[in-house]
């Protein structure tokens, strides 16, 4: 348990916002710019604004998600860390486990902050705000833990970090089927279902990203 | 502190397509120094991290047990370049739960406050060895434990060596520069070539003879 938080406190203070790895803030600034971008290039069209800001704030929110893969786990590779976490019997998969949650706090509650504004902008509230809010609860931790798997897998790989970029986006369809679906449909079985694919990678990634970490071990 | 040390039997190496060695016994008692030689390539680092664990020996050979823990010290840190020294060697005292590190001794006292990265590279070294210190690990695996360091912290490492060996530890050392291990095994790992399957010595030759030298590649005889 104390290894745990141990591991916990100093993934959080590289992480979260201020952290010393940097850039925790970009993929809020980043949110909130198509946010802002959006109505420009539509143009005052309030009903079609409201109709497709939901669509454009989920896409936005994967999108940031995307910004901090290559700081999630090849620094820690680079550095050695994983091999002197596996010499004191700390597997790759806890290890990666608490990378999720931290990663998860870094960007999952503050887009769900910037969701508030960000809808202002493109004009929804009401019913509609609450469904994009408790979508972003539900898909964000499946983003996180999809982030995580990825740039585990790509780690060491040369242009690593674009090309997980890519291989997040055909990955995290589902998330943005059912979250940005849930929207048009109302009612919570959108929901639910975005829950429902985010709770598969949550538990999917820790062992799939533990065997990506030790068999790139050379 | 503990008793038993390393037996590790039948070891061949892989590394891409070339086999580096093979058919490779251990056996070191407690106390027990062993010191890897031979030139750049042969397999030294690939040995030590197969005896830490962390490379995977080719199957179905390649049975390592060892007695306790181990702690294993290459170029890489493992700290947190941007923290202090003190609060990046914090992380893994928490994490080891070790008692307060023997900073003096390794010259790394009036270094706490300095990030990591700005340490020279021997101040780095004892870095690393401050952090392998407070693991308390039975074992030693080395690799170059000398680059970088000054004559005084080669006799540091000498000290400490002999230490983790009065202690019970076995200490597995592979280094370029001459190092006082008294009554070290010396291993040179050009002694144990793999055959072309890869299982077993010596090139299909008896296991005394020496391998044919390998042409070393030149640019002649291409006209």
């Amino acid at each position: 348990m104390s290894t745990f938080l141990t591991l916990l406190r100093r993934d959080c203070a590289l992480l979260l916002l201020g952290g010393r790895r940097g850039g925790a803030l970009l993929p809020v600034l980043f949110f909130l710019a198509v946010a802002m971008l959006y109505p420009f290039a539509v143009g005052p069209d309030a009903p079609l604004l409201a109709k497709t800001g939901g669509g454009v704030i989920w896409v936005a929110a994967l999108l940031a998600a995307i910004l901090p893969l290559d700081r999630l786990i090849e620094p820690d590779l680079e550095l050695g860390l994983f091999d002197q976490f596996a010499l004191r019997g700390i597997s790759e998969e806890g290890v990666v486990a608490v990378r999720m949650l931290a990663h998860w706090l870094s960007f999952g509650p503050p887009l769900m902050l910037a969701a508030l504004p960000a809808s202002a902008l493109v004009g929804i509230d009401g019913e509609q705000l609450r469904l994009i809010e408790w979508g972003l609860l539900a898909g964000t931790p499946g983003l996180a833990a999809l982030g995580v798997l990825v740039a585990a897998i790509t780690a060491g790989l040369r242009g690593g970090a674009a090309l997980g970029g890519m291989l997040v986006i055909p990955l995290a369809v589902p998330l943005l089927v059912f979250g940005a679906g849930s929207l048009s449909v109302g009612g919570e079985a959108g929901l639910a279902l975005t829950a429902a694919v985010s709770l598969v990678l949550l538990a999917l990634t820790p062992f799939a990203a533990g065997a990506a970490i030790r068999s790139g071990r050379g | 502190m503990q008793a038993g040390g390393l037996k590790a039997q039948g070891i061949t190496c892989r590394r891409g397509d070339r086999f580096l060695f093979g058919g490779l016994d251990l056996r070191l008692e407690p106390g027990d120094a062993l010191h890897l030689v031979g030139p750049n390539g042969t397999g030294k680092t690939s040995l030590l991290r197969i005896l830490a664990g962390l490379l995977r020996p080719v199957a179905p050979s390649g049975d390592i047990a060892w007695q306790g823990s181990c702690g294993y010290l290459d170029g890489r840190l493992a700290l947190d370049e941007h923290l202090p020294l003190d609060k990046a060697l914090d992380f893994w005292r928490a994490l080891d739960r070790s008692p307060p590190l023997p900073l003096e001794r390794l010259g790394l006292d009036r270094l706490a406050d300095i990030p990591v990265r700005f340490l020279s590279t021997g101040q780095r070294k004892r870095a690393g060895l401050a952090r392998l210190i407070g693991q308390g690990a039975d074992h030693w695996l080395l690799d170059e434990p000398l680059n970088g360091l000054d004559s005084e912290g080669a006799a540091l490492i000498e000290a400490l060596i002999a230490e983790k060996r009065t202690a019970g530890g076995v200490v597995v050392v592979a280094s370029h520069q001459p190092l006082a291990l008294p009554g070290a095994q010396v291993l040179d790992l050009r002694d144990f070539p793999p055959s072309p399957s890869g299982k077993g010595r010596g090139w299909g030759l008896d296991a005394d003879t020496e391998p044919p030298p390998q042409p070393l590649p030149t640019g002649e005889g291409l006209s």
